[in-house]
């Protein structure tokens, strides 16, 4: 506060709920950046839009939705200027003007008007009694009508309309929805759903006028009724009108800056003035205008990052799904569901049940999405469309939903709604329905973000993430149940894996404290999740350049050996294809011997595994292996593991092509890389495939013609078959291509980010064309690989064993007698 | 009463790294934060015994390596929703050398 004067001033035009967003999260880069004013047109704070529906139906107060109270705006500095309107924005002096004639000078303005009901241009549209539905003021309208008048009549069949409806119902007003259309909600439900509904809301009484267009309001002093252009003349003491909303953007227009139906801004939430910033529902981006909260906090948080001059997240548009907010109806939809030659669509509809679901599909994705009945899996169908998941493997059963295909977190029909509150939605972290439904309403939480943030539930495998968006939606009563578009790294930070990935390349960034130093982290060094990815994410962008951070490997890629239950740990040193040797064999049983090691046992990867060695004696146990040859078989490391092989054409009478020869030069080329997550080879002689070629990441499998390239296989948590990639004529083009996709992996996946999990998210196709059929493209690639090879190939056990390496890691730092 | 030894020197010990002293009543991991503080645990995680000198350490915090269990280096408790706590013991760094305290038997009470 006390240098308020040297700071620069960011004007908020707008305390709605983008504007606000924006300042949280600004608040939360850079607490101390501007001096920061707010105005609002309205004479609250800052409150939830989306709950003025439960407040008309009875179900919420309005204290119940505020969100920033007075005090947080002077816990912040921030002034608030409520129920003082902007008239005019001087861009050439750089103030402002309120519609009393002040002016306030701003460094940098924030356009957040929100949009207003678009008020059909009818005779008698400026009655008494006739009134939009965007404010408190109009709910206060709409509840003191209802106390002293009998009809109500809502134009528009739409989300909005169908909510003023439901809730002037439950305020026990006879309430007619008149629409232009034949379906309700048009623009959300296909023909069936918008039937259903309109069954389900007659049954609670709602009448319904459809397809009418509406010709006057009649009335003198009030209104009193509504002329249809067929001629019909229904009673009316309050008419709502909620027939769509428009951006609200004259402020903006008159202040010279582009606008079409919105105003236009780029991926960086700027407008075509670089000082002024808008986002929210008045802002066009990408030939898109927004209606829902989702995608404007997706705006906030780019808006707020180059607010705190950090410049580097980029918009780049949101994909939205929708949830009627009328307790007791269940209905989502996402996407595109308009019908179509290049369409596909599951229907599955149970009349008994009331259930209906449809999900149309367009070159192997979900493109869209209507449930209604059960709308359960509906974060799940949409998290698929968003990733654009290729979900041909699960067609068959898709519309069962994520339960059904053991991958949800959460069993068939069990609707949240219906769950006890010690009903445990994250398996992994113990976290019960009511231990989150009481953060959500205490903490005021948005996003599953925040949720995890505060809960810790969906932080682990994540397979309960679907489960705990419902239960944010059911608690909310809103359209929460968007995860984010870009999905944080961890609580640390709230950039993504690809945002961090990107940063590092472009701003040249080459250690952990300068990219967290950079990217804003919320931590001083971070955590075990957040730590070892962006340690490998150097690693692979600056090979030979970076120094790796042991601090910041997990144990087992530190000591390279994998720690067992007891605190010892295992070794395994690499059997090149499989194949080994007597002298081999002896060095093995020799060291077991010497060093007492309890289990001598033969892997699921083709090679021995020496279980239960003292953390002390692993130097010596290396240093013995090394001398009979042997090196790391890097069983610990993400990075490549085995290369399986079958006997092939030296020996088997089926053998098309030499697959132990060929798995041995896979492994000698490509062992030592790091890789996101591990990578597991195998080269099978011919198609009956002895080495389980085709349950690896990458599986070569032998014909007489030449070499099958598979990958994206995994036989783990998930049973995944592969992908067929190439064919190649030759081991050396083999070889070529697979080094080139595994560089390709090694550049876009995420830590921990298996490859067949890589390739559902960026597609096959794309894959394809990068390393298959763009040659020149796969050269490049793989000279980058060998260009990394060259730092990474050098064994670590006998740069342990034999220089020293990290001496310190094995020995204790004291032994005491005492204690 | 708290008996002092001195058991190494500072910069043997790694940033956000930590070292195992070996004592007669079982391991005690001493770990060095960013901020170059010095805190020691036992050696045990409270969840299923895992070694904690192994994990990795940020914030004044602990990973353990088995089960990613979080806990304070401070206290030796679990952070929340983790439950548990694994003992703590008294530590300080003069002219760059790492003291740990323990507890000599005399004032150990009887059984
Ligand atoms: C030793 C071995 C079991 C055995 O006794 O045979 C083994 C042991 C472990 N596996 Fe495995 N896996 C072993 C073959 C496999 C196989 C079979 C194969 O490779 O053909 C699979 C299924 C194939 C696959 O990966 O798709 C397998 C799927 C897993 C998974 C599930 C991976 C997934 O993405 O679904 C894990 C968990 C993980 O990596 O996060 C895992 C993790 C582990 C870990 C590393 C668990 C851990 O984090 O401590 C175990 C380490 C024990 C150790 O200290 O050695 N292990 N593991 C095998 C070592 C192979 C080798 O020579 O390197
Ligand atoms: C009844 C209702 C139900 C909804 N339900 C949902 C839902 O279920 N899910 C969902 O995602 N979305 C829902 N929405 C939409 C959601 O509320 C909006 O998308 C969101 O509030 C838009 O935020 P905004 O900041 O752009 O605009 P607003 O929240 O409208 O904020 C704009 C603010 O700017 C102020 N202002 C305008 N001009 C000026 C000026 N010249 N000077 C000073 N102040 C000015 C206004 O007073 C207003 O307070 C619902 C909306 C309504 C009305
Ligand atoms: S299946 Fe793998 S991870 Fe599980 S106990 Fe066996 S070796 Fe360990
Ligand atoms: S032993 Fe530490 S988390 Fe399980």
């Amino acid at each position: 506060m006390l240098n308020k004067v040297n700071k620069p001033k960011l004007v908020v035009i707008g305390n709605g709920m983008a504007g606000v967003r924006t300042v949280e999260l600004l608040l939360d880069r850079a607490p101390d950046l501007y001096d920061i004013t707010v105005f609002g047109s309205e004479p609250y704070g800052n409150y939830n839009r989306i709950l003025l529906s439960p407040v008309l139906a009875g179900e919420k107060t309005v204290d119940d939705i505020m969100l920033n109270t007075e005090q947080w705006y002077d816990d912040n500095g921030i002034t608030l200027r409520k129920g003082e309107m902007i008239e005019m924005i001087d861009r050439r002096t750089c103030e402002v003007v309120t519609r009393e004639g002040a002016r306030v000078p701003y460094d940098r303005l924030l356009i957040a008007t929100g949009s207003n009901p678009i008020m059909l241009p009818l005779p008698g549209k400026d009655l008494p009694g006739v009134i939009g539905f965007r404010d408190i003021q109009d709910v206060e309208h709409m509840v003191q009508a209802s106390t002293s008048y009998k009809n109500a009549v809502v134009i528009g069949g739409g989300l909005l309309g169908l909510e003023a409806a439901n809730g002037l119902m439950k305020r026990g007003m006879n309430v007619t929805v008149v629409h232009l259309l034949d379906t309700l909600m048009e623009r959300q439900l296909d023909q069936v759903a918008g039937g259903l509904l309109r069954k389900s809301l007659e049954e609670r009484g709602m009448v319904f006028k459809m397809p009418a267009q509406t010709e006057a309001i009649l009335g003198e002093d009030r209104v009193t009724g509504v002329r249809f252009a067929d001629g019909e003349v229904i009673p009316a003491d309050l008419v709502v009108m909620a027939v769509g909303i428009r951006p609200n953007v004259e402020l903006a227009r008159k202040a010279g800056l582009y606008c079409e139906r919105g105003i236009v801004v780029s991926d960086t939430m700027q407008t075509y003035d670089g000082r002024i910033y808008a986002v929210g529902e008045c802002v066009q981006h990408r030939r898109q205008t927004y209606g829902l909260v989702a995608p404007l906090f997706d705006q906030a948080k780019v808006c707020a990052n180059h607010l705190a001059m950090k410049g580097f997240a980029t918009y780049d548009g949101s994909v939205v799904s929708t949830k009627l907010k009328v307790t007791g109806i269940d209905l989502f939809s996402a996407g595109d569901f308009a019908p179509g030659a290049d369409k596909e669509e599951i229907v599955m509809q149970d009349a008994s049940r009331g259930v209906y679901k449809r999900i149309i599909l367009r070159d192997k994705k979900i493109v869209g999405a209507v449930l209604y009945g059960d709308t359960i899996d509906g974060p799940w169908y949409f998290q698929h469309l968003r990733d654009g998941t290729d979900v041909s493997q699960m067609r068959e059963r898709l519309v069962f939903g994520a339960a059904n295909l053991g991958d949800g977190g959460h069993s068939g029909k069990n609707s949240v709604a219906a769950m006890s509150d010690d009903a445990e939605i994250c398996g992994c972290n113990g976290v019960c329905k009511g231990t989150i439904v009481k953060a959500i309403s205490e903490k005021k939480l948005f996003t599953i973000d925040d949720v995890r943030a505060h809960t810790k539930a969906s932080s682990s495998c994540g397979s309960c993430t679907g489960l705990v968006e419902q239960v944010l939606a059911f608690t909310l009563g809103g359209d929460y149940s968007a995860a984010p578009k870009v999905k944080p790294m961890c609580a640390c930070t709230d950039h993504s894996h690809d945002d961090a990935r990107r940063v590092i390349v472009e701003n040249g960034l080459k250690t952990i404290p300068d990219v967290m130093k950079f990217m804003d982290w919320k931590t001083p060094n971070g955590c075990h999740s957040c730590r070892p990815a962006l340690n490998y994410y150097l690693l692979a962008t600056w090979p030979g350049e970076y120094r790796d951070d042991q601090q910041s490997r997990f144990i087992n890629e530190r000591v390279h050996a994998n720690i067992q239950k007891d605190g010892t740990y295992s070794v395994v040193p690499r059997m090149w294809g499989g194949v080994t040797t007597p002298d081999e064999l002896r060095a093995i049983a020799d060291v077991a011997d010497k060093f007492n090691i309890p289990t001598v046992k033969v892997t699921g990867g083709q090679r021995i595994d020496l279980l239960g060695v003292k953390k002390e004696d692993l130097p010596a146990v290396w240093a013995d292996l090394n001398d009979a040859g042997m090196v790391s078989g890097h069983a610990y490391a993400k990075g490549l593991r085995t290369v399986k092989t079958c006997v092939g054409s030296e020996w088997c009478r089926f053998g098309t092509q030499d697959s132990t020869g060929l798995g041995i030069k896979l492994e000698k080329f490509m062992w030592g890389s790091w890789t996101p997550a591990k990578v597991k080879l195998a080269v099978s002689g011919c198609p009956r495939n002895c080495a389980e070629a085709t349950c690896k990441d990458v599986g070569v499998v032998c014909v007489d013609s030449g070499y099958e390239i598979h990958f994206a296989g995994a036989a783990g948590l998930h049973i995944k078959g592969t992908e067929f990639l190439a064919k190649a004529a030759t081991e050396e083009e083999t070889l070529e291509i697979i080094a080139a996709l595994t560089q390709l992996y090694r550049e876009q996946g995420w830590y921990l980010e298996r490859m067949y999990k890589w390739c559902d998210r960026v597609g096959l196709d794309a894959i394809r064309n990068q390393v298959v059929d763009d040659v020149a493209n796969r050269k490049t690639l793989f000279s980058r690989f060998t260009y990394s090879q060259q730092f990474s190939q050098s064994d670590p056990w006998a740069a342990r064993a034999q220089r020293g390496v990290d001496r310190n890691e094995f020995t204790p730092l004291a032994e005491l007698e005492l204690a | 009463m708290t008996k002092w030894i001195e058991i190494g020197a500072l910069n043997d010990i790694p940033v956000l790294g930590s070292r195992v002293v070996r004592t007669a009543s079982g391991d005690v991991a001493v770990f060095r934060t960013s901020e170059d503080e010095v805190f020691a645990l036992d050696d045990r995680c409270p969840h299923k015994g895992g070694p904690l000198s192994q994990g990795i350490v940020h914030n004044k915090r602990v990973t353990c390596p088995l089960h990613n269990f979080v806990i304070e280096l401070r206290s030796g408790m679990a952070v929340a929703p983790d439950e548990g706590c694994t003992r703590a013991h008294p530590t300080k760094v003069e002219n760059g050398m790492v003291w740990l305290g323990v507890q000599t038997p005399e004032v150990v009470p009887a059984e």
